[in-house]
Protein backbone atom coordinates (compact mmCIF):
# COMPACT_ATOMS: atom_id res chain seq x y z
CA UNK A 1 0.00 0.00 0.00
CA UNK A 2 1.83 3.35 -1.38
CA UNK A 3 1.94 6.09 0.36
CA UNK A 4 3.76 9.00 2.71
CA UNK A 5 4.76 7.87 5.92
CA UNK A 6 6.20 9.93 8.33
CA UNK A 7 7.55 8.79 11.66
CA UNK A 8 7.48 11.56 14.63
CA UNK A 9 10.01 9.99 17.14
CA UNK A 10 13.00 10.26 19.59
CA UNK A 11 15.55 7.66 19.48
CA UNK A 12 16.00 6.34 22.67
CA UNK A 13 11.87 5.62 23.38
CA UNK A 14 10.89 2.27 23.91
CA UNK A 15 7.11 3.21 22.19
CA UNK A 16 8.95 4.42 19.46
CA UNK A 17 11.25 1.60 18.78
CA UNK A 18 7.79 -1.16 18.62
CA UNK A 19 6.55 1.77 15.54
CA UNK A 20 10.38 1.15 13.85
CA UNK A 21 10.31 -2.43 14.49
CA UNK A 22 6.49 -3.42 12.89
CA UNK A 23 7.24 -1.04 9.83
CA UNK A 24 11.02 -3.08 9.66
CA UNK A 25 8.47 -6.64 9.61
CA UNK A 26 6.13 -4.89 6.51
CA UNK A 27 9.39 -3.79 4.75
CA UNK A 28 7.40 0.24 4.59
CA UNK A 29 10.10 2.91 3.55
CA UNK A 30 9.32 5.82 5.55
CA UNK A 31 10.87 8.91 6.51
CA UNK A 32 12.60 9.47 10.26
CA UNK A 33 12.33 12.87 11.88
CA UNK A 34 14.11 12.81 15.79
CA UNK A 35 11.93 15.22 17.88
CA UNK A 36 13.67 17.18 20.65
CA UNK A 37 10.95 16.66 23.49
CA UNK A 38 12.06 20.05 25.20
CA UNK A 39 11.37 21.64 21.97
CA UNK A 40 8.74 20.15 20.58
CA UNK A 41 8.46 20.92 16.47
CA UNK A 42 5.17 22.68 15.09
CA UNK A 43 4.45 18.99 13.27
CA UNK A 44 4.27 17.02 15.87
CA UNK A 45 2.22 19.59 18.30
CA UNK A 46 -0.18 19.99 14.75
CA UNK A 47 -0.53 15.88 14.92
CA UNK A 48 -1.00 15.21 18.31
CA UNK A 49 -2.36 17.93 20.04
CA UNK A 50 -3.83 16.31 22.66
CA UNK A 51 -1.18 14.47 24.37
CA UNK A 52 1.70 16.14 22.71
CA UNK A 53 4.10 12.91 22.73
CA UNK A 54 6.02 10.54 20.31
CA UNK A 55 5.73 8.08 18.66
CA UNK A 56 3.46 9.50 15.89
CA UNK A 57 3.09 8.23 12.50
CA UNK A 58 1.56 10.36 9.54
CA UNK A 59 0.49 8.18 6.85
CA UNK A 60 -0.73 10.18 3.67
CA UNK A 61 -0.81 13.59 6.22
CA UNK A 62 -2.92 11.60 8.56
CA UNK A 63 -1.79 10.89 11.96
CA UNK A 64 -1.98 7.78 14.62
CA UNK A 65 -0.79 8.30 17.74
CA UNK A 66 -0.52 5.86 20.60
CA UNK A 67 2.62 3.37 20.11
CA UNK A 68 0.12 -0.15 20.32
CA UNK A 69 -2.29 1.82 18.10
CA UNK A 70 0.03 2.66 15.52
CA UNK A 71 1.72 -1.08 15.28
CA UNK A 72 -2.23 -2.25 14.78
CA UNK A 73 -2.89 -0.23 12.12
CA UNK A 74 0.64 -0.69 10.39
CA UNK A 75 -0.48 -4.45 10.74
CA UNK A 76 -3.94 -4.01 9.53
CA UNK A 77 -2.65 -1.31 6.35
CA UNK A 78 0.38 -3.62 5.58
CA UNK A 79 -1.39 -6.78 6.16
CA UNK A 80 0.27 -9.10 3.18
CA UNK A 81 3.60 -9.51 4.79
CA UNK A 82 4.68 -10.55 8.07
CA UNK A 83 1.04 -10.38 10.57
CA UNK A 84 1.66 -9.51 14.02
CA UNK A 85 -1.65 -9.58 15.47
CA UNK A 86 -2.33 -13.34 15.97
CA UNK A 87 -5.38 -14.71 14.03
CA UNK A 88 -7.19 -16.48 16.53
CA UNK A 89 -9.35 -14.14 18.57
CA UNK A 90 -8.79 -15.19 22.39
CA UNK A 91 -4.93 -15.53 21.49
CA UNK A 92 -5.50 -12.05 19.73
CA UNK A 93 -6.96 -10.56 23.17
CA UNK A 94 -4.22 -12.01 25.31
CA UNK A 95 -1.37 -10.25 23.23
CA UNK A 96 -3.72 -6.98 23.31
CA UNK A 97 -3.83 -7.92 26.93
CA UNK A 98 -0.09 -8.31 27.77
CA UNK A 99 0.79 -5.09 25.46
CA UNK A 100 -1.58 -3.55 27.63
CA UNK A 101 -0.09 -4.70 31.25
CA UNK A 102 3.65 -3.51 29.90
CA UNK A 103 1.87 0.05 29.53
CA UNK A 104 0.48 0.55 32.45
CA UNK A 105 2.98 -1.59 34.89
CA UNK A 106 6.46 -1.25 32.97
CA UNK A 107 7.31 2.42 32.29
CA UNK A 108 6.05 3.52 35.45
CA UNK A 109 7.67 0.89 37.58
CA UNK A 110 11.02 1.50 35.41
CA UNK A 111 10.72 4.97 36.29
CA UNK A 112 10.26 4.84 39.89
CA UNK A 113 13.20 2.61 40.18
CA UNK A 114 15.30 5.42 38.53
CA UNK A 115 13.65 8.13 40.80
CA UNK A 116 13.49 6.95 43.90
CA UNK A 117 16.31 5.73 46.41
CA UNK A 118 16.48 3.23 50.07
CA UNK A 119 13.00 1.67 51.03
CA UNK A 120 11.01 2.74 47.65
CA UNK A 121 14.42 1.79 45.35
CA UNK A 122 14.04 -1.03 46.65
CA UNK A 123 10.23 -2.40 46.72
CA UNK A 124 10.91 -0.87 42.98
CA UNK A 125 13.47 -2.93 41.86
CA UNK A 126 11.33 -6.16 43.82
CA UNK A 127 8.09 -5.29 41.66
CA UNK A 128 10.39 -4.93 38.32
CA UNK A 129 11.16 -7.71 38.67
CA UNK A 130 8.23 -10.14 39.35
CA UNK A 131 6.48 -7.69 36.41
CA UNK A 132 9.76 -9.60 33.93
CA UNK A 133 8.81 -12.96 35.56
CA UNK A 134 5.54 -12.85 35.14
CA UNK A 135 6.27 -12.00 31.92
CA UNK A 136 8.86 -14.62 31.06
CA UNK A 137 5.67 -17.28 32.59
CA UNK A 138 4.00 -15.85 29.71
CA UNK A 139 6.26 -17.00 27.17
CA UNK A 140 6.73 -20.94 28.49
CA UNK A 141 8.43 -22.55 25.93
CA UNK A 142 7.25 -20.88 22.77
CA UNK A 143 10.36 -19.32 20.49
CA UNK A 144 8.42 -16.30 20.51
CA UNK A 145 5.06 -14.34 22.48
CA UNK A 146 3.49 -14.84 19.12
CA UNK A 147 4.22 -19.01 18.91
CA UNK A 148 6.23 -19.87 16.27
CA UNK A 149 6.21 -16.31 14.79
CA UNK A 150 7.11 -12.83 15.84
CA UNK A 151 4.29 -11.06 16.94
CA UNK A 152 2.52 -7.71 18.27
CA UNK A 153 3.72 -8.98 21.88
CA UNK A 154 7.07 -9.64 20.80
CA UNK A 155 7.48 -5.94 19.40
CA UNK A 156 5.38 -4.81 22.21
CA UNK A 157 8.15 -6.23 25.03
CA UNK A 158 11.56 -6.10 22.99
CA UNK A 159 12.57 -2.54 22.99
CA UNK A 160 12.42 -2.56 27.22
CA UNK A 161 15.34 -5.06 26.40
CA UNK A 162 17.90 -2.22 26.19
CA UNK A 163 17.28 -1.07 29.83
CA UNK A 164 18.35 -4.58 30.90
CA UNK A 165 21.63 -3.46 31.07
CA UNK A 166 20.97 0.06 32.96
CA UNK A 167 18.77 -2.20 35.25
CA UNK A 168 21.71 -4.90 36.20
CA UNK A 169 24.15 -2.18 37.02
CA UNK A 170 21.73 0.37 39.13
CA UNK A 171 20.35 -2.78 40.98
CA UNK A 172 22.90 -5.32 41.03
CA UNK A 173 21.35 -8.47 39.48
CA UNK A 174 22.23 -10.24 36.50
CA UNK A 175 18.47 -10.61 34.58
CA UNK A 176 20.78 -13.81 32.91
CA UNK A 177 20.09 -15.39 36.53
CA UNK A 178 17.06 -14.06 37.07
CA UNK A 179 15.10 -14.76 34.56
CA UNK A 180 16.81 -16.97 31.88
CA UNK A 181 14.08 -17.55 29.54
CA UNK A 182 13.41 -14.06 28.83
CA UNK A 183 16.78 -13.51 28.15
CA UNK A 184 17.02 -16.16 25.41
CA UNK A 185 14.18 -14.80 24.07
CA UNK A 186 15.56 -11.42 23.78
CA UNK A 187 18.74 -13.07 22.32
CA UNK A 188 16.59 -14.89 19.51
CA UNK A 189 14.79 -11.71 18.34
CA UNK A 190 17.99 -10.08 17.95
CA UNK A 191 19.65 -12.70 16.24
CA UNK A 192 16.37 -14.12 13.94
CA UNK A 193 15.07 -10.48 13.13
CA UNK A 194 16.66 -7.80 11.33
CA UNK A 195 14.02 -5.37 12.16
CA UNK A 196 15.09 -5.93 16.25
CA UNK A 197 19.01 -6.21 15.44
CA UNK A 198 18.70 -2.73 13.40
CA UNK A 199 16.35 -1.01 15.73
CA UNK A 200 17.37 -1.36 19.16
CA UNK A 201 20.23 0.95 20.14
CA UNK A 202 23.24 0.17 22.00
CA UNK A 203 22.35 -0.49 26.33
CA UNK A 204 25.76 1.30 26.88
CA UNK A 205 24.31 4.64 24.62
CA UNK A 206 21.09 3.92 26.56
CA UNK A 207 22.14 4.07 29.78
CA UNK A 208 23.98 7.24 29.43
CA UNK A 209 21.20 8.82 28.41
CA UNK A 210 18.74 6.96 31.34
CA UNK A 211 21.67 8.72 33.73
CA UNK A 212 21.53 11.91 31.95
CA UNK A 213 17.87 12.15 31.81
CA UNK A 214 17.58 11.14 35.91
CA UNK A 215 19.74 14.03 36.72
CA UNK A 216 17.70 16.60 34.78
CA UNK A 217 14.73 15.46 36.59
CA UNK A 218 16.23 14.59 39.90
CA UNK A 219 18.31 17.86 39.82
CA UNK A 220 21.51 16.01 41.37
CA UNK B 1 -18.09 -27.18 18.83
CA UNK B 2 -18.47 -23.92 17.09
CA UNK B 3 -17.44 -20.45 18.81
CA UNK B 4 -20.98 -19.25 18.86
CA UNK B 5 -22.37 -22.53 21.29
CA UNK B 6 -20.04 -22.19 23.15
CA UNK B 7 -21.18 -20.69 27.25
CA UNK B 8 -20.48 -17.18 27.06
CA UNK B 9 -20.21 -15.74 31.28
CA UNK B 10 -19.69 -12.02 31.58
CA UNK B 11 -18.17 -11.43 35.41
CA UNK B 12 -19.73 -8.06 36.58
CA UNK B 13 -21.48 -5.58 38.80
CA UNK B 14 -24.49 -3.66 37.53
CA UNK B 15 -23.00 0.23 38.65
CA UNK B 16 -19.60 -0.14 36.67
CA UNK B 17 -19.32 1.64 33.37
CA UNK B 18 -17.26 -0.91 31.95
CA UNK B 19 -18.88 -3.82 32.35
CA UNK B 20 -21.69 -2.27 30.42
CA UNK B 21 -18.96 -1.92 27.50
CA UNK B 22 -19.35 -5.99 26.89
CA UNK B 23 -22.65 -6.24 27.78
CA UNK B 24 -23.53 -3.91 25.14
CA UNK B 25 -21.45 -5.48 22.54
CA UNK B 26 -23.37 -8.98 23.27
CA UNK B 27 -26.67 -7.32 22.57
CA UNK B 28 -25.43 -5.70 19.61
CA UNK B 29 -24.90 -9.45 18.79
CA UNK B 30 -27.64 -11.02 19.79
CA UNK B 31 -25.34 -13.14 21.98
CA UNK B 32 -26.91 -15.17 25.07
CA UNK B 33 -24.49 -15.14 28.20
CA UNK B 34 -25.04 -15.91 31.38
CA UNK B 35 -24.48 -12.23 33.84
CA UNK B 36 -22.62 -13.31 36.91
CA UNK B 37 -22.80 -10.37 39.72
CA UNK B 38 -19.70 -9.55 41.74
CA UNK B 39 -20.53 -8.46 45.38
CA UNK B 40 -19.08 -4.88 46.55
CA UNK B 41 -15.95 -4.77 49.00
CA UNK B 42 -15.50 -9.17 48.20
CA UNK B 43 -13.77 -11.05 44.52
CA UNK B 44 -15.54 -14.11 43.76
CA UNK B 45 -13.02 -17.48 43.26
CA UNK B 46 -13.96 -17.39 39.95
CA UNK B 47 -12.77 -13.37 39.33
CA UNK B 48 -10.08 -14.03 41.33
CA UNK B 49 -9.15 -17.28 39.26
CA UNK B 50 -9.93 -15.55 35.66
CA UNK B 51 -8.73 -12.80 36.28
CA UNK B 52 -5.17 -13.25 38.24
CA UNK B 53 -3.16 -9.82 37.11
CA UNK B 54 -5.96 -7.43 37.85
CA UNK B 55 -8.46 -8.96 39.94
CA UNK B 56 -10.65 -6.53 37.87
CA UNK B 57 -14.34 -6.74 36.30
CA UNK B 58 -15.40 -7.32 33.85
CA UNK B 59 -14.02 -10.32 32.91
CA UNK B 60 -16.07 -12.31 29.91
CA UNK B 61 -15.31 -16.42 30.18
CA UNK B 62 -16.17 -18.31 26.47
CA UNK B 63 -16.18 -21.45 26.96
CA UNK B 64 -13.34 -21.71 29.54
CA UNK B 65 -11.50 -19.54 28.42
CA UNK B 66 -10.99 -15.93 30.21
CA UNK B 67 -10.96 -12.72 28.27
CA UNK B 68 -9.65 -9.36 30.58
CA UNK B 69 -10.48 -5.43 30.08
CA UNK B 70 -13.19 -4.16 28.61
CA UNK B 71 -12.00 -2.78 25.49
CA UNK B 72 -9.98 -6.22 24.79
CA UNK B 73 -13.43 -7.66 25.33
CA UNK B 74 -15.19 -5.78 22.64
CA UNK B 75 -13.31 -6.46 20.03
CA UNK B 76 -13.25 -10.03 21.14
CA UNK B 77 -16.55 -10.22 20.72
CA UNK B 78 -16.47 -8.01 17.59
CA UNK B 79 -14.20 -10.69 15.89
CA UNK B 80 -15.79 -13.58 17.29
CA UNK B 81 -19.75 -13.00 16.79
CA UNK B 82 -18.75 -12.24 13.06
CA UNK B 83 -22.24 -12.88 11.63
CA UNK B 84 -23.76 -10.02 13.74
CA UNK B 85 -23.23 -6.22 13.01
CA UNK B 86 -19.99 -4.92 13.53
CA UNK B 87 -18.74 -3.15 16.26
CA UNK B 88 -15.08 -1.93 15.08
CA UNK B 89 -15.11 0.95 11.91
CA UNK B 90 -13.78 -1.19 8.94
CA UNK B 91 -11.39 0.60 7.78
CA UNK B 92 -7.97 0.78 9.20
CA UNK B 93 -7.62 4.66 9.91
CA UNK B 94 -11.26 4.67 11.24
CA UNK B 95 -10.62 2.22 13.94
CA UNK B 96 -7.22 4.14 14.92
CA UNK B 97 -9.29 6.78 15.49
CA UNK B 98 -12.03 5.30 17.13
CA UNK B 99 -9.27 3.47 19.61
CA UNK B 100 -7.42 6.92 20.54
CA UNK B 101 -9.98 8.54 22.23
CA UNK B 102 -11.56 5.10 23.37
CA UNK B 103 -8.07 4.94 25.25
CA UNK B 104 -7.98 9.26 25.88
CA UNK B 105 -11.23 8.62 28.00
CA UNK B 106 -10.01 5.62 29.87
CA UNK B 107 -6.75 7.36 30.48
CA UNK B 108 -7.04 11.13 31.29
CA UNK B 109 -10.93 11.63 31.25
CA UNK B 110 -12.98 9.20 32.97
CA UNK B 111 -9.94 9.12 35.91
CA UNK B 112 -10.30 13.09 36.64
CA UNK B 113 -13.92 12.49 36.95
CA UNK B 114 -13.68 9.89 39.40
CA UNK B 115 -11.36 12.01 41.01
CA UNK B 116 -14.08 14.99 41.60
CA UNK B 117 -15.81 12.88 44.41
CA UNK B 118 -12.33 13.29 46.19
CA UNK B 119 -11.22 16.02 45.94
CA UNK B 120 -9.53 17.98 48.09
CA UNK B 121 -10.84 21.39 48.63
CA UNK B 122 -12.32 23.74 45.98
CA UNK B 123 -8.94 24.65 43.76
CA UNK B 124 -8.19 20.96 43.03
CA UNK B 125 -12.65 20.00 42.57
CA UNK B 126 -12.61 23.12 40.37
CA UNK B 127 -9.05 21.84 38.26
CA UNK B 128 -10.80 18.97 37.65
CA UNK B 129 -14.01 19.90 36.71
CA UNK B 130 -12.48 21.95 34.09
CA UNK B 131 -10.66 19.32 32.78
CA UNK B 132 -14.19 17.22 32.77
CA UNK B 133 -15.30 20.34 30.34
CA UNK B 134 -12.17 20.89 27.87
CA UNK B 135 -12.52 17.12 27.17
CA UNK B 136 -16.26 17.02 26.70
CA UNK B 137 -14.92 19.78 24.13
CA UNK B 138 -12.92 17.15 22.42
CA UNK B 139 -15.47 14.63 22.53
CA UNK B 140 -18.19 17.15 20.77
CA UNK B 141 -15.70 18.12 17.83
CA UNK B 142 -14.27 14.67 17.43
CA UNK B 143 -18.25 13.74 17.08
CA UNK B 144 -18.60 16.16 14.65
CA UNK B 145 -15.71 14.71 12.32
CA UNK B 146 -16.46 10.93 12.92
CA UNK B 147 -20.21 11.12 12.95
CA UNK B 148 -20.48 12.49 9.66
CA UNK B 149 -23.77 13.47 10.06
CA UNK B 150 -25.30 10.21 11.71
CA UNK B 151 -26.38 9.75 14.63
CA UNK B 152 -23.43 7.65 16.13
CA UNK B 153 -19.91 7.78 16.10
CA UNK B 154 -20.02 4.19 14.30
CA UNK B 155 -22.20 5.86 11.93
CA UNK B 156 -26.06 4.40 11.42
CA UNK B 157 -25.46 2.18 14.19
CA UNK B 158 -23.78 1.87 17.82
CA UNK B 159 -20.40 1.39 17.65
CA UNK B 160 -16.78 0.74 19.22
CA UNK B 161 -16.37 4.24 20.37
CA UNK B 162 -20.45 4.80 21.06
CA UNK B 163 -20.08 1.95 23.77
CA UNK B 164 -16.24 3.50 24.89
CA UNK B 165 -17.55 6.79 25.87
CA UNK B 166 -21.58 6.20 26.01
CA UNK B 167 -20.89 3.53 29.26
CA UNK B 168 -19.87 6.70 31.14
CA UNK B 169 -23.26 8.47 30.72
CA UNK B 170 -24.80 7.19 33.81
CA UNK B 171 -21.81 8.89 36.13
CA UNK B 172 -21.31 11.75 34.20
CA UNK B 173 -25.04 12.72 35.40
CA UNK B 174 -24.29 11.74 39.05
CA UNK B 175 -21.39 13.66 39.25
CA UNK B 176 -23.25 16.71 37.41
CA UNK B 177 -25.86 16.48 40.61
CA UNK B 178 -22.85 15.93 42.65
CA UNK B 179 -20.71 19.07 41.47
CA UNK B 180 -24.19 21.33 40.65
CA UNK B 181 -23.32 21.89 36.84
CA UNK B 182 -24.32 20.35 33.65
CA UNK B 183 -20.96 19.41 31.09
CA UNK B 184 -22.77 17.68 28.75
CA UNK B 185 -26.34 19.85 27.44
CA UNK B 186 -27.87 21.25 24.82
CA UNK B 187 -25.96 24.33 25.24
CA UNK B 188 -22.38 23.51 25.98
CA UNK B 189 -22.08 20.20 23.85
CA UNK B 190 -25.30 20.04 21.41
CA UNK B 191 -24.06 16.98 18.93
CA UNK B 192 -22.87 14.65 22.33
CA UNK B 193 -26.67 15.89 23.91
CA UNK B 194 -28.65 14.35 21.13
CA UNK B 195 -26.31 11.74 20.58
CA UNK B 196 -26.32 10.82 24.55
CA UNK B 197 -30.39 10.37 24.20
CA UNK B 198 -30.33 8.21 21.25
CA UNK B 199 -27.25 6.16 22.42
CA UNK B 200 -29.52 5.91 25.99
CA UNK B 201 -32.72 4.72 23.85
CA UNK B 202 -31.06 2.00 21.66
CA UNK B 203 -32.00 -1.26 22.13
CA UNK B 204 -28.40 -2.74 22.76
CA UNK B 205 -28.16 -0.23 25.68
CA UNK B 206 -31.10 0.33 27.43
CA UNK B 207 -31.25 -3.04 29.20
CA UNK B 208 -28.09 -2.15 30.67
CA UNK B 209 -27.86 1.93 31.47
CA UNK B 210 -28.16 2.05 35.06
CA UNK B 211 -31.11 4.74 36.38
CA UNK B 212 -29.12 7.77 37.28
CA UNK B 213 -31.17 7.50 40.79
CA UNK B 214 -29.44 4.28 41.51
CA UNK B 215 -26.29 5.05 40.46
CA UNK B 216 -26.59 7.86 43.09
CA UNK B 217 -27.93 6.05 45.42
CA UNK B 218 -25.11 3.44 45.22
CA UNK B 219 -22.56 6.49 44.99
CA UNK B 220 -23.38 7.03 48.48
CA UNK B 221 -22.95 3.69 49.54
CA UNK B 222 -19.69 3.80 48.18
CA UNK B 223 -18.36 6.74 49.72
CA UNK B 224 -19.70 5.64 53.13
CA UNK B 225 -17.59 2.38 52.51
CA UNK B 226 -14.31 4.34 51.35
CA UNK B 227 -14.47 6.53 54.39
CA UNK B 228 -15.25 3.79 56.65
CA UNK B 229 -12.16 1.41 55.34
Amino acid sequence: MAGEVVLLDTWASMFGMRVRIALAEKGVNYEYKEENMRDKSPLLLQMNPIHKKIPVLIHNGKPVCESAIIVQYIDEVWKDKSPLLPSDPHERAQARFWVDFIDKKVYETMGKLWLSKGEEHEAAKKELLGIFKLLEGTLGDKPFYGGDSFGFLDVGLIPFSCWFYGFEIHCHFKMETECPKLMAWVKRCVQSRESVSKTLPDEKKVHEYTLAVTKVTTGA
Amino acid sequence: MSEGEKVVKLLGAWPSPFVMRPRIALNIKSASYEFLEETLGSKSQLLLQSNPVHKKIPVLIHGDKPVCESLIIVEYVDQVFSSGPSILPSDPYDRSVARFWAAYLDDKWFPAMKAIAGAKGDEEGKALIQQLGEGLALMESAYHNISKGKPFFGGDRVGYLDIAFGCFLGWLRVTESHIGLKLLDQTKTPGLAQWAETFCADDAVKPVMPETDKLSEFAKLLMAKTASN
